[in-house]
């Protein structure tokens, strides 16, 4: 299905986009929400999916355009395709937000995530961590006789296998930053 | 040339630059130094309420009844809190209104100080936009900000929370012209989309018009297209209860309301047109009933302002993304320029087929009897009424309901009740912002008695200020839609919903120094409906009606149009347990 995705103020835009062919499947969707950096307005990105009951998988946040004082949100979300269409006209209609994009439909996009990993162990266990770090390309960032931290970046997926490798190796805590991504090619959003 | 000034100077000038000339308010700690440019000015009328919550909804009759945005003026803490119905209110019903709300200073913000509440937090999911201003540089851009994003687009409530500190501070001035915002709702609509709607309304063998509040705040000249357009196609009409208004009630091609209320004739051509023309309606609940058998066989086209509002219930398959005039305009023009003509003969049958659900004359009544029937009172109440410069309120209940049914509208922004939130209470004050912007117009609030308690401070507004509003009520001493349901729903068990110790209205209406008049005689009651038009000043009107008058029809919940109930002989058992979960 094609995607609502109306620029404010275009007025030749095709209202051709609204329309629907929806099914009842559970879609994942990547949204980037580009939004004026001023105070509250992350509060009332959340407010929304809270208050209309949307799915939040992940979130992330953090200024873009420190002269332009724009944010980008990335937001991770589930729902049928009548429920994502409408995640993102609520999102539109946010005064602050200046343009929604779904980069699942908009064309082929790269995501990635951050993560670090506190394993400690010692032993067979510990060098078995670091071989399988090394074939994820992680990376040691702290490290002491009984522990690492690993570095690690990749598709959420990526960082689930590494996660659940290192449970059984000695896995104490894991921070995640949340999905980071971007549409392929030369064409740019902001 | 810049200027400096205070922050709560700068509060008057902006209001002052963005035309306003009426504020209803209530002064508290944090809105002093607001306060002391009001006292030193006299552009700007500030009408003193008697409780928040009726400065705002006093300031969304004045708004629904000018078209302009209302104005309201509280403290901060409890004045904000209750404003908090009012927001919701307004953004249920899209009504333009800006409230500015006093805050402790900004160094006492987060302290739990004195009246302090986080506004902008509780206010957040109650406004299409609010902000804090800590800085007095930035708050007349902002206020001039607010009054853009309060009537672009989807008009709705705006909130600015002014902190003591910024209202005494000084600050550069800065004017209208120079605001800069990026919210620009896109106001033309696909033209590719509304020649197909063109095409298919030149197919249409039963089309339909459905209209909403969308056309009302679009501006008059929706109003005029749509009627024009009507006109040049033929086609039979309904609305919402928030679009009653925007084509007139004595035109030929009105089918009365539509929904769960709404006439039998309407419903059924919504049931079983054959391409449903949404303008500015949102298939609210009320009016869908049962979605999945929700005019089953019809091609939907919908015209609207909001992407939010599409597909969001019903899926459509002509989405019009824009404002309702300019859209208008587009398809009379292309309806025009390709000399379109519609199906006469299958139109005609169409007409036919409507004129035997008329025929049902779904609002018939009799007053028979010694006790006057409600809809007796409001048929009386427009025969006596509708030829004066009228201006209507209501509570929220059957008494609105019944409004809607048996008063006609020939004009836009003459119909001001609360259609998305239900808000009993809403009218009285109301009707007191409708008669400010309006002075010489005759103003009428027709409530119910319980609705009406719950907002009667406001007759001291009344009084204050000279404003002859009439209120109306249709005194059955019961909460008459609870009731109703209960009856319908819950095996006539009638809990709370009947009010014990109520006040005599008219000795009421005199302690307020208002006139009262109580009426219980269906051969008196002419006489004193136009002593209460005759009267020039505030009227408590107690109309003692039938205490049990079920409001017909009715499409019980979880059923589809098709389905709906004429009369209490067809009530029993047809409520089933899925459709008592509705509201």
């Amino acid at each position: 299905m094609s995607a609502l995705n109306i620029k404010k103020g275009a007025s030749s835009h095709s209202a051709y986009d609204l329309r629907s062919t929806f099914g009842d499947t559970i879609e994942r969707h990547t949204l980037a929400v580009i939004v004026e950096n001023e105070p509250g307005v992350l509060a009332r990105v959340i407010g929304l999916f809270a208050g209309r009951g949307y799915n939040i998988e992940s979130l992330t946040v953090a200024e873009i355009d420190h002269t332009g004082h724009l944010s980008r949100i990335t937001i991770v979300t589930t729902g049928t395709p009548q429920v994502i269409v409408q995640i993102k006209a609520q999102l539109g209609r946010i005064v602050p937000v200046h343009e929604v994009h779904d980069l699942t439909v908009d064309g082929p996009s790269v995501e990635r995530e951050l993560a670090l990993l506190k394993v400690a162990g010692q032993g067979e266990a510990r060098v078995e961590a670091l071989r399988l770090a090394d074939i994820f390309r992680a990376s040691v960032v702290d490290s002491t006789l009984q522990s690492f931290v690993f570095e690690i970046t990749g598709t959420p997926e990526k960082i689930d296998a590494f996660s659940e490798l290192m449970r059984p190796l000695g896995l104490q805590e894991v921070a995640r930053t949340g999905v980071a991504a971007l549409a392929r090619g030369k064409e740019s959003h902001v | 040339m810049t200027k400096t000034m205070t922050g709560a100077k700068m509060v008057v000038q902006a209001l002052i630059d963005q035309g306003v000339e009426v504020v209803f308010g209530y002064p508290g700690g944090a809105v002093l130094p607001i306060y002391d440019e009001i006292f030193q000015q006299n552009s700007i009328q500030h009408v003193l309420v008697r409780h928040e919550q009726g400065a705002v909804h006093a300031a969304e009759g004045y708004a629904r009844s000018t078209g302009k945005p209302g104005v309201a003026l509280v403290t901060s803490g409890p004045g904000a809190t209750n404003a908090v119905t009012g927001l919701t209110d307004a953004l249920l019903d899209s009504i333009p209104i800006v409230v500015l709300t006093g805050q402790v200073p900004t160094f006492m913000i987060g302290t739990d100080g004195f009246q302090e509440a986080d506004t902008v937090g509780i206010t957040r999911p109650c406004t299409k936009h609010n902000w804090l201003v800590k800085d007095t540089d930035k708050l007349a851009n902002t206020i001039h900000e607010a009054f853009h994003v309060a009537t672009s687009g989807r008009p709705g409530p705006v909130l600015i929370d002014i902190p003591k500190d910024v209202q005494f501070a000084n600050g550069t001035y800065s004017e209208k012209s120079k605001r800069k915002s990026h919210y620009a709702p896109q106001v033309k609509g696909d033209i590719a989309m509304i020649t197909e709607l063109a095409e298919a309304m030149a197919k249409a063998k039963r089309p339909l018009f459905y209209t909403g509040g969308g056309v009302i705040n679009s501006g008059p000249a929706a109003s005029q297209l749509l009627r024009e357009l009507v006109e040049a196609t033929g086609f039979p009409i309904t609305s919402t209860l928030m679009g009653l208004g925007c084509y007139p009630a004595s035109g030929p091609a009105w089918l009365g309301m539509l929904g769960m209320h709404g006439t039998y004739e309407a419903n059924l051509a919504m049931h079983g047109c054959d391409l449903m023309i949404n303008i500015g309606a949102r298939f609210d609940d009320r009016i869908t009933g049962r979605l999945d058998a929700f005019s089953p066989k019809s091609t939907k086209a919908h015209i609207d302002i909001d992407a939010s509002s599409i597909n969001k219930v019903i899926q459509v398959d002509m989405p019009i993304l824009g404002d309702v005039a300019h859209v208008l305009e587009d398809l009379l023009k292309v309806w025009k320029a390709q000399g379109r003509k519609t199906e006469k003969e299958s139109v005609a049958k169409w007409w036919k087929q409507i004129n035997e659900w008329r025929a049902k004359d779904c609002l018939g009544f009799t007053q028979d009897g010694p006790i006057i029937r409600p809809q007796y009172a409001l048929s009386r109440l427009e025969a006596l009424t509708k030829d004066h410069d009228r201006y209507i309120t209501t509570e929220v209940g059957q008494h609105q309901m019944w409004a809607a049914q048996y008063l006609g509208f020939e004009d836009p922004n003459r119909w001001m009740t609360s259609g998305g939130l239900g808000t009993m209470g809403y009218g009285t004050p109301a009707s007191i912002g409708v008669q400010m912007a309006h002075r010489d117009s005759l103003v009428i609030n027709v409530a119910g008695e319980a609705s009406w308690l719950m907002n009667m401070q406001e007759m001291g507004t009344a009084m204050q200020y000279r404003l002859p509003v009439k209120q109306f009520i249709l005194n059955n001493e019961r909460l008459g839609m609870v009731r109703q349901w209960q009856q319908l729903l819950h095996g006539e068990r009638y809990s709370q919903s009947w009010s014990e110790a109520l006040p005599d209205f008219v000795k009421l209406a005199e302690a307020f120094g208002a006139k009262g008049i109580r009426c219980d005689n269906p051969d008196d009651l002419d006489e004193a409906i136009k002593e209460m038009i005759a009267y020039d000043g505030p009227v408590i009107f107690d109309c003692l009606v039938e205490k049990h008058e079920n409001c017909f029809p009715m499409i019980p919940s979880g059923k589809a149009h098709n389905e709906m109930l004429l009369a209490n002989a067809q009530v029993q058992g047809s409520i089933t347990a899925t459709g008592a979960v509705l509201v």
